[in-house]
């Protein structure tokens, strides 16, 4: 628990993603694509080549019928603090293109600034990174869809999910000019979460107890991805199912899904 | 001892008559001399002189626009026609929209309006100004953040370009497409006033200061995505 509270008094952003309410409709991932003018390929069935930075899972409980289950899992970056926010990716980059900011508890990634070697990629137990292996090719007139407010990656570099970060920069922008010091929870909400048609996805600052995100990371069901790899991520799922928690990691049959903390 | 001082003589003695022998008259070491200070020249004047000329290319604007004029003719300063949205968004440049209130026609008897009128308020096209501060795609700069609330002036970033009567030059880097403005005139770096040149490191100069903001883990700065997107 302590390493969770570690960030004082700054903001903390993270997500609590119901899994029992995920339907797998993919809007979270249609939102995404739109908002952070992520490229795609013509042929995107080659899951190495293409690029999700929200990607839903389908898990299965592997059982036969009348006991089959099924859940979707949408997985963005986790954005993860690890220990004192040397999260696996930030840890690793030779190029300083990808941080760790204590202010916000997003992991940044500056894509002038990568050189595209990968390492990030490796290290990051989520395959939340992906790789531009081709310039974004648009298809006619589809530049003048683009989000002005989210730079367009170049072949050979790396991207993710940035908690769309250009929202909160607008969200502050906002407050500036009406005089306010801080922005409201509803100010600043991710493309994902607004997308989602089932509700889903909340998102705000884990550190703030006004945020619906403070309580429901509480919860007894919240559980982490790969929770024992101490990467501390910041998206909570929730699910009732045990099963679906317990796929949360690799388990043995004996043990039982790890606490949050 | 005495030995290895007679071979050094020795030793030092051919090395002299060597030289000696290869040693060039007065008129060609002359010839190697000037063409080396020819040489030199040429480098020092192609490097300072002719390069950064040819590097950037230089632009005129569509329209010569007096600021001096309309500054004294406005009543909010450079936030009449340069203002900020309610949403915290900046106009940047104004639109035609904007100058069609007073120019639907000619007012004074200055060409260039003249010439603003007849080619563009006639005509309904918007002027192709070339904007000197234009950052590249990746930076994010808030106008909101440091004009409202760190209650800064146009002047420390843009220089004294509200008081000018002409528009300069823009000179745009052939290689990178940025303008001189942001990249700095002086070749060496030399920095005489706050806006002479808008790089990472002259914003990083201001940022650097705020120690309370600083949430870099990797450089213990303030976060990148501060300002890039």
């Amino acid at each position: 628990m302590k390493a969770e509270e570690n960030h004082g008094n700054t903001k903390k952003f993270g997500m609590v993603i119901d899994l029992d309410v995920c339907t797998g409709c993919g809007s979270c991932m249609v939102a995404c694509m739109a908002e952070n003018n992520v490229p795609f390929r013509k042929d995107e069935s080659d899951k190495l080549k293409s690029i999700t930075w929200m990607r839903v899972y389908k898990l299965s409980n592997g059982k036969p019928y009348p006991e089959t289950d099924i859940c979707y899992l949408p997985r963005p970056c986790q954005h993860c603090e690890g220990h004192d926010g040397h999260s696996p990716c930030v840890s690793v980059c030779p190029a300083t293109a990808t941080d760790y900011d204590m202010q916000t508890g997003i992991v940044s990634q500056i894509y002038t600034r990568c050189f595209g070697c990968r390492y990030c990629m490796a290290a990051c137990p989520y395959h939340a990174r992906y790789f531009n292996w081709y310039d974004p090719v648009w298809p006619d007139g589809m530049e003048q869809y683009l989000n002005p407010d989210v730079s367009v990656r170049m072949r050979g570099v790396v991207e993710k999910c940035s908690f769309c970060i250009q929202r909160y920069q607008a969200a502050k922008d906002r407050a500036f000019m009406e005089g306010k010091t801080d922005i409201e929870e509803s100010d600043y909400q991710t493309a994902c979460t607004q997308a989602c048609p089932a509700g889903a996805i909340t998102f705000g600052d884990l550190n703030n107890p006004a945020h619906a995100v403070y309580k429901l990371k509480k919860q007894p069901n919240a559980f982490r991805l790969l929770e024992r790899l101490g990467t501390n991520p910041k998206i909570y799922y929730l699910s009732s199912r045990e099963w679906v928690r317990r796929a949360g990691d690799n388990y043995l049959k004996n043990e039982g899904p790890a606490k949050i903390g | 001892m005495s030995n290895s001082d007679d071979r050094t003589q020795t030793v030092s003695g051919k090395a002299a008559e060597a030289s000696s022998t290869n040693k060039p008259d007065g008129s060609s070491r002359g010839i190697i001399v000037l063409c080396f200070c020819i040489g030199l020249v040429v480098s020092l004047v192609f490097g300072w002189v002719v390069f950064p000329r040819l590097l950037y290319s230089r632009k005129q604007q569509p329209i010569d626009f007096n600021h001096s004029l309309h500054a004294g003719l406005v009543s909010n300063g450079c936030e009449s026609c340069h203002f900020l949205r309610d949403d915290g968004t900046y106009s940047g440049t104004p639109k035609l929209a904007q100058c069609i209130d007073c120019h639907q026609d000619v007012q004074g008897n200055s060409p260039e309006e003249a010439k603003f009128v007849e080619q563009y308020v006639k005509k309904g096209i918007e002027v192709p100004w070339l904007v000197y501060a234009r950052q590249p795609d990746c930076v994010f700069f808030s106008h909101a953040a440091h004009v409202k609330a760190a209650k800064m002036d146009c002047v420390t970033c843009h220089g004294n370009i509200g008081d000018s009567e002409h528009l300069k030059v823009y000179e745009q880097n052939r290689i990178s497409g940025y303008s001189r403005d942001v990249e700095g005139a002086s070749l060496i770096g030399f920095k005489k006033h706050t806006w002479d040149r808008m790089k990472m490191d002259d914003c990083s100069e201001c940022h650097q200061k705020q120690k309370a903001v600083m949430g870099s883990v990797q450089t213990q700065k303030e976060g990148c995505f501060v300002c890039h997107k």
